[in-house]
């Protein structure tokens, strides 16, 4: 584990779709407990790549190591040690909050004493002991995802991909969502995110822009907003982005 | 009515973009029409005898010579009392005939496997037949008015056209109405300035030019490789057709104004619409035996009546005026069921 | 660990049957409709057949072949009539299936053996057809037999020398043969499209994605998917031989249990292929369309409604590939003849193969990487 420091490493990652590319040789590294931003326009290939290194989706060429597992060789391995919610929302609508807990924290191979002491202390962080019996369907949107969150991040992975984690849901809710993010961050986990809000991406340690399957940016977003000389993150995407072709 | 045009060139790209459903809908027909046509018959065939002979005498010989050469059995040998319940019970032979010859009279008994009844009956009168024959020659001739080689595909046409416009008119229909209503494009639709009729009209077409393709093909392998007899009923067997393919689409429409999610519209459809027009049409079990209520429950399956006019039309050859009863009660429904939903998708819009 | 998971799924498959809003009401309404509805319906005993009369005779023996046809259980008279068009009239508008013509002077020239009546049967409906003009034909050669006797001029004195004894089903009771087929029926229908349904459900939701990117092994994983269907098929199976029995008087002959391991294996081929056809599809329609597809040849070329025996040597080879051919077999032969499962051997060996390389294929078919 003395290679712990990089906890995703990219190199050339591509994927293919028949004549189009989707994700094109991107390359880069995540340092262990950053929160690494992956912004980019519908379409220019963030959930592709994002996919890839979940060991959904396999890489036409390319490697990366996630948790020093290589994905193309030890996609089940990798699967151990990550964390992923999806741009849908992929909890379980028709059981129990407790019984989607419980599911998922068995199939990551825990005992019953740790899935109680950790859905114990998940219940109290998101302050949801009355709602151990209710139908995750009967749950607000905004407890859905914090609940999807917490339940993606419960056997304690080494990194936590989140796919546009805050879509659809209001400021507020938003807010409180990255409170969670940063808790984990704090405790060493490595958040991966993809998002739409620019103003999200100030909450992260770097970010990189995607356009047409690229990586065009990737650097801290003070040190980008400081490169492209103005004063916000929605800018810099702006320049940077205003060559791409795809659209939608 | 350029509207029209895109919204109907929009649904047939959807539904040539789906290669198998579209293969499947076009193929399944042609698979059900040969399959009844040429695999599967109700006729008994095969039949499998063993014998048990106590006394082997030049009548017994005689006897076993006759059933070895009737094609309808397939000779198994002789075989000992003690084996008949297991050769029976383990489906090894359909019947064995059991000869006794005591003093100089012969005595038969066959003993049939009747867990399938008619298969014991066919056999039953199958072996008298033979034994019999000679001994007192039938006092009747037997002839069949149409369909002369009892060839019991010819029956099933109807049946399988009947059911296959259900399918593709009303379950595709519905599904993809229903589909859009889930993914909200047809909020979109309908908050345009689009006319709802136009919307309809928009998903109607393509299905129903879909199940013209569909009765062409099932009319052509009718008519030649099943070799229905061609004469001008032809025309009216489209123009029936038609009217049930019209009849189906409404079907569809309604469903999809009531059901709210795929599941509910496919398992909607699937029981309420499939299993009855299997079980109570006529298409496979005749409706003269079943129990009177049932009878009448089948009045109002539209396929009974659409079945029933193209057996007249195809088997019977019958011309248009035998079939204004059924015409009549298909064009009503049709009617019925096309205001109900038109009825329900506005009601449903205004909300 | 693994049991401890495929358990945690299988609560997971369970709990979401139970909570979903159709699924388990058509898993008791099915049963209830068919196992109720269809014995009725499902009747190809022919009753009811209708014979047109045209007497060219009206002699006292061709009125006496007339009140026999009308005394036959399954017989009825539509119509006496005079000519042979106006009797295909009544054939032509379906209101008789059988026409019986009986030639002028019949009863005179019977005696010298030179006449013969003409019996005619609409094939339209060949079952009803040739079995209404054998129905028929056995009447006339009753009243002949009869009149003959009466006459002094018995010529077949030799005609009783054969009996039958029916086994298994004395009372020729067509019932019985279709109850267990219509378990048959029930079991290809709910375990063939309720997994499928199930699996692009969770596919169209998204829920499939967050299972994929776990660790569990797609074994197991298809596993959980698989197991419920034992349960649901047992159900079926159960509720089946109730109505069998309380509303039909069958019971099974046979072992019970020998009835219960066959429906698991057929219930995991069954939910193995669609499990399999949901693998391979994205909407809903598709998979219901392709499983659509093989029940319908699985019904009608397993032997459910037709004998295999009658098809061609092609479609009879065909046969041997449909599973439940062999479960229809073991059915029939535990449920109507009590046969044991020694001499069953062969039906359960293949029916075996077939569940576990069906588990196998839909393991196999799906993925958990794209």
């Amino acid at each position: 584990m003395k290679k712990c420091d990089k906890v995703i490493s990219v190199k050339d990652l591509t994927k293919k779709f028949g004549n189009f590319t989707a994700v094109d040789h991107i390359t880069f590294d995540v340092q262990k407990g950053e929160i690494f931003g992956f912004l980019g326009a519908n379409g220019a290939g963030k959930t592709t790549a994002m996919k890839m290194l979940c060991g959904l989706s396999r890489p036409s060429s390319g490697s990366a190591t996630v948790a020093n597992y290589d994905i193309s060789t030890q996609g089940e391995e990798v699967k151990r040690h990550i964390g992923y919610m999806s741009q849908k929302f992929s909890l379980y609508e028709g059981l129990r909050v407790d019984e989607n807990i419980k599911l998922f924290s068995t199939i990551y191979g825990m005992t019953d004493d740790m899935i109680k002491s950790a859905s114990d202390r998940l219940y109290k962080s998101l302050n949801m002991e009355g709602m151990k019996k209710t139908l995750v369907k009967d749950l607000p949107v905004g407890w859905k995802q914090k609940l999807a969150f917490a339940v993606s991040t419960i056997h304690n992975p080494e990194v936590v991909f989140l796919d546009e984690p805050t879509g659809g849901v209001d400021p507020v809710t938003r807010r409180k969502f990255w409170e969670l993010i940063y808790k984990a961050s704090e405790e060493g986990m490595t958040v991966f995110v993809t998002t739409h809000y620019l103003d999200e991406a100030e909450y992260c340690n770097r970010v990189s822009i995607m356009v047409d399957g690229k990586i065009s940016a990737l650097d801290s977003p003070k040190a980008l907003k400081e490169k492209f000389n103005v004063a916000t993150m929605d800018e810099v995407f702006r320049i940077v982005a205003k060559d791409a072709i795809r659209e939608d | 009515m350029a509207i029209l045009g895109s919204l109907i060139k929009k649904e047939v790209l959807h539904i040539v973009r789906d290669p198998r459903t579209m293969v499947i809908t076009i193929l399944m027909p042609v698979v059900l029409l040969l399959l009844f046509g040429f695999a599967i018959s109700t006729e008994v065939n095969d039949v499998r005898i063993a014998a048990v002979v106590d006394r082997h005498t030049d009548e017994t010989r005689n006897l076993l010579e006759k059933i070895r050469v009737n094609h309808y059995f397939t000779f198994l040998g002789l075989t000992s009392e003690n084996e008949v319940e297991y050769l029976l019970r383990s489906g090894k032979a359909d019947a064995i005939l059991i000869l006794r010859t005591d003093e100089t009279r012969l005595k038969g008994e066959i003993v049939a496997d009747a867990s399938n009844p008619t298969n014991a009956q066919s056999v039953a009168t199958y072996i008298m037949g033979v034994i019999n024959n000679g001994v007192s020659s039938s006092p009747v001739l037997t002839y069949t008015l149409y369909n002369p080689q009892m060839k019991s595909s010819y029956n099933f046409v109807p049946g399988i056209m009947g059911m296959i416009f259900i399918l593709i008119c009303a379950i595709m229909t519905s599904v993809s109405i229903v589909r859009e209503k889930e993914n909200g494009t047809m909020n979109l639709l309908l908050v345009s300035p689009i006319k709802p009729a136009t919307i309809i009209l928009g998903k109607l077409i393509p299905y129903f030019l879909l199940s013209c393709i569909i009765l062409l093909i099932m009319m052509l392998i009718s008519y030649t490789l099943l070799g229905l007899p061609v004469s001008v009923t032809i025309i009216d067997v489209v123009l029936v057709s038609l009217l049930y393919i019209v009849l189906s689409l409404s079907f569809g429409l309604l469903v999809s104004t009531i059901a709210d999610s795929q599941l509910t519209a496919l398992i909607g459809s699937a029981v309420i619409l499939m299993l009855p027009v299997i079980m109570l049409s006529g298409m496979i079990f005749p409706i003269d035996n079943m129990p009177v209520f049932l009878q009448f429950i089948s009045c109002v399956i539209p396929a009974r009546w659409y079945i029933e006019a193209m057996r007249k039309l195809m088997i019977q050859q019958l011309d248009f005026s035998f079939i204004y009863q059924e015409i009549i009660i298909l064009f009503s429904m049709t009617i019925l069921l096309m205001s109900l939903s038109i009825c329900k998708f506005y009601s449903s819009q205004k909300k | 660990m693994k049991i401890r998971i495929l358990k945690a799924l299988l609560c997971k498959e369970i709990a979401l049957m139970r909570r979903n809003p159709i699924i388990p009401k058509m898993i008791v309404a099915m049963p209830l409709m068919v196992m109720l509805v269809l014995p009725l319906v499902a009747n190809l005993d022919v009753r009811n057949v209708g014979v047109t009369i045209v007497d060219n005779d009206r002699s006292q023996l061709s009125r006496r072949i007339i009140y026999d046809i009308q005394m036959a259980t399954s017989l009825t008279v539509t119509k006496v009539c005079d000519t042979h068009n106006e009797a295909m009239l009544t054939v032509e508008n379906g209101k008789a299936d059988v026409i019986l013509t009986i030639p002028p002077d019949y009863s005179k020239l019977l005696l010298s053996g030179g006449s013969k009546v003409d019996i005619e049967a609409n094939g339209v409906n060949a079952t009803k057809g040739m079995l209404g003009a054998n129905y028929v034909a056995q009447s006339v050669a009753g009243t002949l037999k009869q009149w003959r006797e009466e006459m002094g001029v018995d010529l077949t004195p030799e005609t009783e020398k054969v009996s039958v004894l029916n086994k298994y089903n004395p009372t020729l009771n067509f019932r019985n043969y279709m109850i267990p087929a219509l378990m048959v029926v029930l079991l290809i229908i709910i375990c063939g499209f309720v997994p499928t349904l199930n699996l692009v459900n969770e596919k169209e939701t998204g829920t499939i994605e967050a299972m994929n990117v776990t660790p569990v092994s797609r074994f197991i994983f298809v596993l959980s998917k698989l197991i419920p269907f034992w349960v649901v098929g047992l159900f079926v199976i159960t509720v089946g031989m109730l109505i069998g029995r309380l509303v039909y008087g069958l019971t099974p002959h046979g072992n019970i249990l020998a009835i219960y391991c066959a429906t698991i294996l057929f219930s995991l081929v069954m939910s193995g292929l669609g499990v399999a056809i949901a693998n391979n599809s994205s909407t809903m329609l598709q998979s219901i369309f392709v499983m659509f597809a093989f029940i319908m040849v699985f019904q009608l070329m397993s032997g459910l409604f037709t004998p295999i025996r009658s098809m061609p040597e092609w479609a009879q080879c065909v046969t041997y590939a449909i599973p439940p051919r062999y479960y229809i077999e073991i059915m029939r032969s535990i449920y109507l003849k009590g046969t044991p499962v020694s001499e069953l051997w062969q039906p359960y060996t293949i029916l075996f193969i077939f569940a576990v390389s069906f588990s196998i294929i839909a393991a196999m078919t799906y993925k958990k990487q794209s």
